[in-house]
């Protein structure tokens, strides 16, 4: 009847290979093939041209709010290259660089953001849900479609995204509990960038990581240099083997930097420093990445410039794409659209309505 | 007098409450250092600290739990659901709890918070940001359901919430924070909960608005007057819930014909409510069919096509000079 300890099994990895200053670890280095790794390069060169050229275009009001990723590049692609296609993937709303590499067009984000619902467009053979405002809210869908997956047999993974932030909403806890009590094959990836909009790590937990929070639910959690895209490769390989495997589900918490504001509509400077930004911008994921290509021999400035050539020229043509849609698309009857998989008889009623209030404006003009 | 937007007439509010009462607390996501998304809560964590203007971690059903909590006690919670679209996640701390609370302890505690939080579309804003969902605040028993329609009833109706004994819903509508200024006097003024207001006077035709609504169907009322020669009666309703039935059944007693104005869909919406009492109350004196003009009965499209979606001038006018044509 004493009071005794129970022991608890109680550690969270910590996983760091390619350093800030581009140093590898020998012994730890993945085995990646030199096309994947330049695949790889190229999507985060991408991810971070593609915000620049975002922010560019919301600052001229052609587009509008927006939740730019700059700085967290290696969290998104080190994570989502293990999905094969058949995977579920399962992203809150700062996931622009992996729902690219997911097969989501890029004159979608310019679509959406510019406020055409056509902006969302899953081709039928995509298992990418749309992207999830509300805060960890997605995760439990994760949870559904990972217990789906196992109904019907198959080893396919639901991989879920959120941020420090979400963490304190009952929704992630919920998703955790259920994913360890039922073993399912679903990686809670947290980009832990630091800041819910103004609010820091510090206060929004007392936790000294976030990967922790798996223990309490019976899995595996880790952490990782969210910045060292090999460190995040690494972990969600490991992840993935584990759910593949019916081991059941991993939480990694990738420690990483939102380098930007939340939203456009946000101004950073209104709580935190300079020296906090200029510090992390020191551990950006790309440029350590290139120094560890270049060592290798796989990139080399003229490749650089290539592939930065290259990466515009997409953008371009993206955005090009999107301001001839913007022309075509916009009919105002089309929010009629997906109500339902069936209109009801009452919302024909109130879309002939809106035709009729158009066709007198067109008539009047 | 100085004139203010909503915003700054919101947080006048906030100030001088919490000037005055040490009980009235701050909390949310963002409503500290930040000063809140909108800005309502600006300078409030720089002049009465983090014990009275708290950031919260990012959960709101914990910060409406809480909220109630802190009520029971006794301290005056003012919390911030950062967009009525995240409110669904405190959903059931409102229904389960802050609305039955005083019921469920036989009148031992009362839930005297204030949830404040902004509404509404037109604001070219993302997914969840732009919905007007204050129905089902409305139809939920214990609770008060509040929207202003302008600085100066913003900042008197929020004081007279933070003061009120039971749980209040304080719909902020976003088209309205800096759409334009108002002279807001400097010493205390409240406005009665539950409590309609005539927002302009006219004989021919009662239009029944409230929130963001009430500045189109304002701006249709003069248009009519102009062009047509029709003086529309406006009332302002202030207070969803208690619904006050009184101005403008009284006000269709002497118009004979009503439309009522809002953004939220059709369906269920505060317009039926408020349909069913000029039923009740003033169907013999109903001299054309109610109409309403209101959202459509789908989510609010994304903001390239929300002006289509939400009540125009032009959509009010429309159904206005249907009426009185009717009348011919």
């Amino acid at each position: 009847m004493p009071r005794s300890k129970i022991d608890i099994p109680c550690h969270v990895d910590y996983l760091s290979i390619l350093d800030e200053t581009g140093t590898v670890d020998k012994e730890l280095e993945p085995d990646i093939s030199d096309d994947f790794l330049l695949d790889i390069y190229k999507a985060m060169v991408l991810g971070r041209r593609f915000d620049e050229r975002m922010l560019n275009l919301q600052r001229q009001g052609r587009i509008g709010t927006f939740p730019p990723i700059t700085g967290q590049e290696a969290a998104q692609l080190g994570t989502v290259a293990h999905l094969r296609q058949s995977d579920w993937f399962v992203p809150s709303f700062r996931e622009m660089v992996a729902e690219i590499w997911r097969g989501r067009a890029m004159e979608t984000f310019l679509l959406y953001y510019s406020g055409y619902n056509e902006g969302v467009d899953i081709a039928e053979d995509q298992n990418n849900l749309p992207l999830s405002v509300p805060v960890g809210s997605q995760t439990l869908h994760a949870v559904g479609l990972a217990w789906a997956v196992r109904y019907r047999k198959k080893d396919d993974v639901a991989m879920t995204w959120f941020g420090d932030g979400a963490t304190s909403e009952g929704d992630f806890h919920e998703a955790m509990n259920f994913a360890g009590v039922f073993r399912l094959p679903v990686i809670f990836v947290c980009q832990n960038n630091q800041w819910a909009i103004s609010v820091p790590l510090s206060k929004q937990t007392r936790s000294k990581t976030l990967a922790q929070k798996a223990l309490a639910y019976g899995f595996p959690g880790i952490q990782v240099d969210g910045n060292d895209v090999l460190a995040v490769y690494t972990a969600a390989k490991e992840a993935v083997e584990r759910a593949r495997a019916g081991d059941g589900p991993t939480m990694i918490e990738c420690v990483t930097y939102r380098m930007m504001m939340h939203t456009t509509a946000d101004d950073p400077k209104r709580y935190r420093s300079d020296e906090e930004v200029e510090g992390w911008r020191k551990k950006d994921p790309i440029t350590r990445f290139e120094k560890y290509l270049i060592d290798k021999n796989l990139l080399e400035p003229k490749k650089i410039e290539s592939v930065d050539q290259e990466v515009k020229e997409q953008i371009q043509q993206a955005v090009d794409k999107a301001e001839k849609l913007m022309k075509e698309l916009g009919d105002p009857l089309d929010m009629f659209n997906h109500a339902y998989a069936q209109l009801p008889p009452h919302l024909e009623v109130q879309k002939a309505y809106l035709a009729k209030e158009l066709a007198e404006t067109m008539e009047k003009e | 007098m100085p004139k203010l937007t909503m915003v700054q007439a919101l947080n006048m509010a906030l100030k001088q409450e919490m000037e005055k009462d040490d009980a009235v607390i701050v909390l949310g996501e963002d409503v500290g250092l930040d000063g809140g998304v909108f800005r309502v809560t600006d300078q409030l964590y720089q002049q009465f600290g983090e014990n009275r203007v708290v950031d919260t971690p990012l959960a709101e059903t914990a910060i409406v739990g809480m909220s109630i909590g802190m009520a029971i006690y006794g301290l005056k919670p003012v919390c911030e659901i950062q967009f009525s679209g995240f409110s669904y996640q405190n959903f059931h701390q409102i229904e389960n709890h802050a609305s039955r609370m005083r019921w469920r302890s036989q009148g031992r505690f009362g839930v005297p918070m204030v949830l404040r939080t902004p509404y509404g579309g037109g604001v070219r804003a993302l997914e969840h940001h732009s919905e007007s969902r204050e129905a089902f605040w409305s139809h939920m028993p214990g609770l008060k359901m509040v929207i202003p329609s302008g600085p100066r009833n913003a900042r008197a109706l929020l004081v007279s919430a933070i003061r009120d004994p039971d749980p209040v819903i304080f719909y902020e509508a976003k088209a309205l924070y800096r759409a334009f200024r108002e002279e807001v006097p400097e010493e205390e003024e409240t406005m009665p909960i539950g409590k309609s207001q005539i927002a302009r006077e006219g004989n021919d035709l009662t239009m029944i608005s409230y929130g963001a609504m009430t500045r189109p169907t304002m701006e249709a009322a003069s248009e009519l007057a102009e062009k047509d020669g029709v003086e529309a009666e406006v009332v302002d309703l202030l207070t969803l819930s208690p619904l006050d039935d009184d101005l403008f059944t009284e006000s269709v007693k002497k118009t004979g014909k009503a439309m009522i104005i809002h953004e939220a869909p059709m369906s269920y919406g505060p317009g039926a409510e408020i349909l069913a009492r000029l039923v009740e109350k003033s169907f013999y004196y109903l001299e054309v069919p109610v109409e309403r003009v209101t959202g459509f009965d789908i989510i609010i499209p994304l903001f390239n096509r929300e002006n289509h979606y939400i009540p125009s001038v032009k959509r009010i006018l429309r159904t206005a000079r249907k009426m009185m044509d009717g009348m011919k």
